[in-house]
């Protein structure tokens, strides 16, 4: 082996040996620090998580630990709140990420035209992703205030009825999902207008050439030019979706999320079990269960878009 | 392209020493538990608290710190104590980010005797027996080896706060004499809140929350949540039903605002007048003082409450082990908590003191507040007829539990019965294990 390769070395002739282990080791060098990071901070916590979740172990007594095999995992699947949170993290993943990418389409085709100030537009479309999302939940919190807010405000001045936007179970779930929806739209509305700027202009050309509306374009050009885009989206929103914590946490400022759970994601969940109620190995529990769906996820997202391109070819 | 690239190491170097800072702050701050001491021997001492302990806003930490000129006391406070306890039970257990003096309510104690005893100091070694104390108080804290894990600062005789400018809108008498004679009982406050509904502005509920009235009813009970031999009792006990159906009954005739407590909504009504009475816990006062502010002065009035009696909180200090200044903290605790203080904290904070030694001091003291009122009078009145509370490890957890299921009663048109099972099925989740 190491003549071999040191034979595909311009300078074979001296020293081969030596110069043949050092060029084979230095590259595993280099990407060392990451694999040496990732098992420290990534893949070791991963595995002590897996440990932790089949002991019983309190946050009060966290030296202490009871083997329990998989009864955490068991229990889990017998507890009502673990489902509603499941229910609760599928529908605000919904609310929040059909209309966010609808929206980012839309956006990015408009921002896909000529316009004049083309580039404060698109700098603008960051500026809700870069804000923090503790500040943008608690301003939304604000608006959503039941007596203070603003929405009720103006639903009230057209006569309207106003709603408690925190203890009603579809108004506090939209309430979450919009915090989500202002954060992300301008961010994969960029996305996609990068994807749009990849699609050939001759396309558009051509199609104009043979008459098609501005919409057909947008119909039979963009959105099929588009598509490995648009699966990487509904892959990242997904993952995004299922892991949704900050925004419900800092909602009512609650682990519980809201007097009846009724918008309590599965990343509250967690956080209750093991920062509100102290049960560490439930809570690692929940961990697993959640990253194993979130793998479970992205697996079924992949196959599906592999499927698509196989019946578009 | 070249200028590019410029900007983006530059911006990847801003980044890298943004980070360094962010790291050099993290154990700046993690380290800085009350050491930050020059060699001219000053000494800083963190204390972090819940709700409003009235220290800093009654002067006594600028009096302590004209005292020891070589002390500085900080103080951090978060309002909800859940969330209080939350961080505290992060810190006890990663051990770090303690301040040198933490408070604990009285509702925790319990859980902390038995499952954190070693965490805290014990005070009695720095000399701190709480012998001054009302017995109960004292003997919460106090572990069966004997150790004193903390030192009782003020006890919660409930009477209700009322707006007398809402009152006399609506036609009812405003004199505080006569108040309590016609809310001598719970069914009472409920009638003349009919009386006050009938006539008040929309928008004016007669109180905060039904769980402000359910806590302060539970809280006339010697025997709550748990018995005396720590049994769970909070789903039998027929106290705890009558200040349910009392409570649910406020929610069906619409006298609740339905604010929850401790939230920014339920602050910004203090002083919008959202709500004419409130169960009000002697610390209550300080609280509504701070909410309302200036503004509201004479507005509000205070009235023996129904009963006459009943224990709504009331608070501990204690020195978690990781302190580098046990010694200096038990000085300040020592000095807050001695009787002298606790009567000033009460003249002008409204926290009632527990040293028996205060009590006796504060008999006649009045509250320009609150239009005068004799506020030593009607809390030590209910001071005096207040049951030793048994404490539960829970009672903290059931206490939420309960709070959120009248929430849902009042804010979701949940039926009773219906909250009162999510109740059960909270305190079980939380406590199952």
């Amino acid at each position: 082996m190491a003549t071999t390769s040191a034979a595909r070395l311009p300078a074979a002739g001296t020293a081969p040996a030596r110069r043949g282990r050092t060029g084979r080791i230095a590259p595993y060098g280099f990407v060392a620090p990451f694999f040496v990071l990732f098992a420290a901070f990534g893949l070791f916590p991963l595995l002590y998580t897996a440990y932790v979740s089949l002991h019983r172990v309190e946050l009060q007594t966290s030296d202490r630990m009871d083997w329990l095999g998989l009864q955490n995992y068991t229990r889990l699947l017998d507890d009502p709140f673990f489902w509603n949170a499941l229910r609760n993290t599928f529908t605000i993943g919904v609310l929040s990420t059909v209309p966010q990418l609808l929206m980012a389409l839309g956006l990015a085709h408009l921002l896909n035209y000529k316009l004049r100030g083309r580039s404060f537009f698109r700098v603008a479309m960051l500026l809700p992703y870069a804000t923090s999302v503790a500040a943008a939940t608690l301003v939304f919190a604000q608006l959503f205030g039941r007596d203070y807010g603003l929405i009720n405000w103006v639903l009230s001045t057209v006569g309207l009825n106003p709603v408690d936007w925190q203890a009603d179970t579809w108004a506090s779930q939209i309430g979450v999902s919009t915090v989500v929806t202002w954060r992300w739209t301008g961010y994969n509305a960029l996305i996609y207008l990068a994807g749009m700027q990849a699609i050939p202009g001759e396309l558009y050309e051509s199609a104009a050439v043979d008459g098609a509306s501005r919409w057909q374009q947008f119909r039979h050009v963009t959105i099929p030019g588009l598509r490995p885009t648009i699966v990487f989206t509904v892959v990242v929103s997904t993952i995004g979706a299922t892991q949704l914590f900050g925004e419900p946490l800092l909602y009512e400022g609650n682990a519980g999320g809201g007097i009846s759970h009724q918008y309590q994601t599965l990343g509250l969940y967690l956080y209750e079990q093991g920062w509100s109620f102290f049960h560490l190995g439930r809570a690692a529990a929940v961990a697993w269960v959640m990253f194993l769906l979130i793998v479970l996820l992205a697996l079924l997202n992949a196959a599906i878009a592999a499927r698509r391109n196989r019946t578009d070819r | 392209m070249r200028p590019f690239r410029a900007h983006r190491s530059t911006a990847a170097l801003g980044a890298g020493a943004l980070a360094a800072a962010l790291l050099l702050t993290a154990c700046g701050s993690s380290g800085s538990a009350g050491s930050k001491d020059a060699a001219d021997g000053k000494v800083t001492i963190t204390v972090d608290l819940f709700g409003t302990f009235g220290f800093k806003e009654s002067g006594l930490y600028d009096e302590y710190m004209k005292l020891h000129p070589e002390v500085t006391v900080k103080q951090t406070d978060t309002q909800d104590e859940g969330q209080y306890w939350q961080a505290l039970q992060t810190k006890l257990a990663g051990g770090g980010g303690l301040a040198d003096i933490q408070g604990l309510e009285v509702g925790r104690v319990a859980g902390v005797l038995q499952k954190q005893a070693d965490k805290f100091v014990d005070l009695k070694t720095l000399g701190i027996t709480n012998e001054d104390l009302v017995a109960w108080k004292g003997a919460a804290v106090k572990t069966a080896d004997g150790k004193v894990l903390g030192a009782g600062t003020d006890i919660g005789p409930e009477a209700i706060c009322y707006r007398t400018d809402l009152f006399k809108a609506a036609g009812l008498p405003t004199d505080r004499t006569e108040l309590a004679a016609k809310w001598s009982t719970w069914q009472g406050y409920l009638d003349l809140g009919k009386q006050y509904a009938a006539k008040a502005e929309a928008g004016n509920a007669w109180t905060d929350s039904a769980a402000g009235m359910f806590t302060a009813e539970v809280g006339q009970q010697k025997v709550r949540y748990a018995d005396e031999s720590g049994k769970a009792v909070y789903d039998s006990n027929p106290g705890v039903k009558t200040a349910w159906a009392d409570a649910t009954k406020l929610v069906a005739d619409g006298l609740s605002a339905k604010l929850p407590q401790w939230t920014p909504e339920w602050n910004k009504a203090f002083s919008t007048g959202k709500f004419a009475t409130l169960s009000c816990p002697a610390w209550m006062i300080g609280y509504i003082k701070g909410q309302a502010g200036d503004a509201a002065k004479g507005k509000w009035d205070i009235a023996a409450g129904p009963g006459k009696t009943g224990n709504w909180g009331g608070s501990y200090l204690a020195v978690p082990k990781t302190s580098k200044h046990q010694k200096e903290a038990a000085e300040l605790i020592k000095w807050l908590t001695a009787k002298e203080q606790q009567a000033t904290l009460f003249t002008k904070q409204g926290s009632f003191p527990s040293s028996t030694g205060a009590q006796a001091s504060i008999k006649a003291v009045k509250d320009p507040y609150f239009n005068d009122a004799p506020i030593g009078e009607i809390f030590s009145e209910s001071a005096a007829n207040m049951p030793a509370q048994v404490l539960g490890t829970d009672d903290g957890v059931v206490g939420k539990a309960f709070t959120d299921a009248l929430g849902e009663v009042e804010r979701t048109n949940t039926a009773p019965d219906a909250a009162w099972k999510h109740a059960m099925d909270n305190i079980k989740k939380a406590n199952g294990s």
